[in-house]
């Protein structure tokens, strides 16, 4: 099948609002990549390590929002219109202090040792999953929307665009400004920024990098936790529902330029693009595959990723 | 205030640092001459915490900080300015200085001041990526960073390594004057006697990591020490 073929049976018109819907429809697609790869390029940046569990803390934050969704209609029904908001919160809390201890009790004793993290962080999230099977069942759990979430907005007759679409790409845009205001103006950002470029240096002028590691691991787990958070508006949950993106993730923070925040965010827009709108002409692993190769081939080219930080010494 | 003992030193298997011993007190600056190569840096290192000890004992006031980190030795009142200066040459010169600062510290804003004072040329820099300053201004910037912390006992590493003569005065009246102003205990290393001599109130010639020669200040024996730095 050619791929002016796929193409043929739509007027003009109609492909138009297909590549716009479809695009808008990537958008939720881009925010869930652009969350789990910011958490995982910090985790990287900082430790050089792949944190492989980075998929079950998107699981713990989405439990976690599934939880608070199941109380409030329980106990507080008029609160569903907010709830969402603390769940995020609350979401980040979850996955952040479930870093902190899975770096306090194994991740900090490997950090000279990349290749075992792999298999440690990939130990975790076997574990963390069966955890959460024991917890919650294998079945698929869901959270209930505010109603504000659901339901769409329509630009045009032909175009409609969902509004927990529109509300995913708000938290993923604020939680990237976040990001970009600690890592430049906090203390600990500094502290970060310093231990990257001189890690020994960063000891003897009086920073505790093994204290910043922690943070640094558990805030990356976080912002997985909030990614996990707004994954509920878009899906359902389960305890592999984390795992299923991890490889996308790592496809992202590669072809982003590992340690570029900007590369990051353009590398998971244009691979969550190209994803959803090859989706709709071919099936799920068709669309895979050719956006696997189009990373691929692009990375023989830039093999630095899309952009790469230019250290000078 | 700082006191050094019995030290030796290891890379794995090869010792590098044999049995030093030394002592430096409040207002007093103490030079360790040496040729490349014979243990000044790691010395250095082993001081501020970056190398662990064979077997020996460094302490702070009487406290035991041997088996301390890095970070703990610079909360204790120790700083350090390494050789070739190793500013973070992608953060801007105020990044750099506040590295080095406690955020707990309730005279923040006071110790950025006098360092800045002390430098006019970094208060100008102070947006500028500490990587584009000349090698004079980094050095000027690590000994900021270090001062920042409030140290009573500043490490030096080759502070006139790579620097014109007219910069190396500035340099030796500076640490005159922060000893005076500041109760610092100072240690440097060096290869430049001129530079010492007008500092030092003690100075030591290590060779292949041991001290061969010491000479307190009023009777520095130049002649001899020349010859210990000679190739
Ligand atoms: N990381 C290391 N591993 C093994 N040996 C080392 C290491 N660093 C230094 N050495 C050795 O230790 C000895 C002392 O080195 P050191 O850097 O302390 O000398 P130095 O007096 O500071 O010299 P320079 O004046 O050139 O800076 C040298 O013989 C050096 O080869
Ligand atoms: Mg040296």
């Amino acid at each position: 099948m050619g791929i002016t073929n796929i193409f043929s049976g739509y007027t003009g018109e109609e492909l138009l609002s297909i590549f716009t819907m479809q695009g808008f429809s990537s958008l939720s697609l881009f925010s869930v990549f652009l969350l789990m790869a910011l958490g995982l390029a910090i985790i990287f940046g900082q430790m050089k390590i792949i944190n492989m569990a980075h998929g079950e803390f998107l699981t713990a934050g989405a439990y976690t929002t599934v939880i608070m969704s199941d109380m409030v209609v329980k106990y507080m029904p008029g609160l569903l219109p907010y709830y969402f908001i603390f769940a995020i919160i609350a979401a980040f809390i979850v996955a952040f202090a479930l870093g902190y201890i899975v770096e306090l009790s194994l991740v900090r004793f490997l950090y000279k040792r990349p290749l075992d993290t792999l298999l440690a962080t990939w130990g975790v999230s076997m574990i963390l999953q069966q955890g959460f099977r024991l917890v919650f069942g294998g079945r698929e759990d869901s959270a209930n929307l505010p109603d504000w979430l659901m339901g769409s907005w329509y630009p045009t007759e032909t175009i409609a665009i969902p509004l927990n679409g529109l509300f995913l790409l708000g938290t993923s845009v604020v939680v990237t400004l976040l990001v970009y205001f600690l890592l430049f103006r906090s203390r600990w950002g500094l502290c970060v920024r310093a231990t990257v470029l001189n890690r020994e240096m960063s000891n003897a002028v009086g920073i505790n990098s093994k204290r910043i590691d922690r943070l640094t691991f558990a805030f990356g787990c976080g912002i997985a936790g909030v990614a996990g958070a707004v994954f509920t508006t878009i899906g359902s949950v389960s305890p592999a529902a984390g795992s299923l993106y991890i490889v996308d993730t790592f496809i992202v923070v590669v072809f982003g330029g590992a340690g570029s925040l900007l590369g990051t965010i353009f590398s998971a827009f244009g691979i969550a693009q190209l994803q959803s709108i090859m989706e709709f002409f071919l099936t799920g692993v068709l669309a895979k595959v050719f956006v696997l190769l189009s990373v691929v081939g692009i990375l023989m080219i830039r093999p630095q990723g899309l952009r790469s930080n230019k250290v000078r010494e | 205030m700082i006191s050094v003992n019995k030290l030796n030193v290891a890379y794995g298997q090869s010792a590098i640092i044999h049995d030093i011993s030394l002592q430096a007190e409040e207002k007093e600056i103490v030079a360790v001459m040496g040729k490349n190569g014979m243990g000044k840096t790691t010395l250095m290192k082993s001081l501020i915490g970056l190398l662990r000890p064979v077997s020996g004992s460094i302490e702070l006031d009487g406290v035991d900080v041997t088996a301390w980190e890095s970070y703990q030795r610079v909360a204790q009142g120790i700083a350090y300015v390494p050789q070739g200066r190793q500013i973070f040459s992608q953060l801007t010169v105020e990044e750099n200085i506040l590295t080095g600062l406690d955020p707990k510290s309730p005279q923040k804003i006071q110790l950025f001041e006098e360092v800045y004072a002390m430098f006019n040329v970094l208060y100008d820099m102070r947006k500028r990526k500490g990587g584009n300053l000349s090698g004079g201004q980094q050095q000027q910037l690590a000994i900021a960073r270090a001062l920042v912390s409030e140290p009573k006992v500043l490490l030096l590493d080759e502070p006139t390594e790579g620097i014109q003569p007219s910069i190396i005065k500035d340099i030796a009246r500076l640490l005159n004057e922060i000893k005076e102003t500041k109760n610092l205990a100072i240690i440097v290393t060096e290869q430049v006697l001129s530079f010492t001599v007008d500092i030092a109130d003690r100075m030591f010639v290590i060779e292949s990591g041991r001290f061969q020669h010491e000479d307190v200040r009023g009777s520095i024996n130049e002649e001899k020490i020349k010859a210990f730095l000679s190739v």
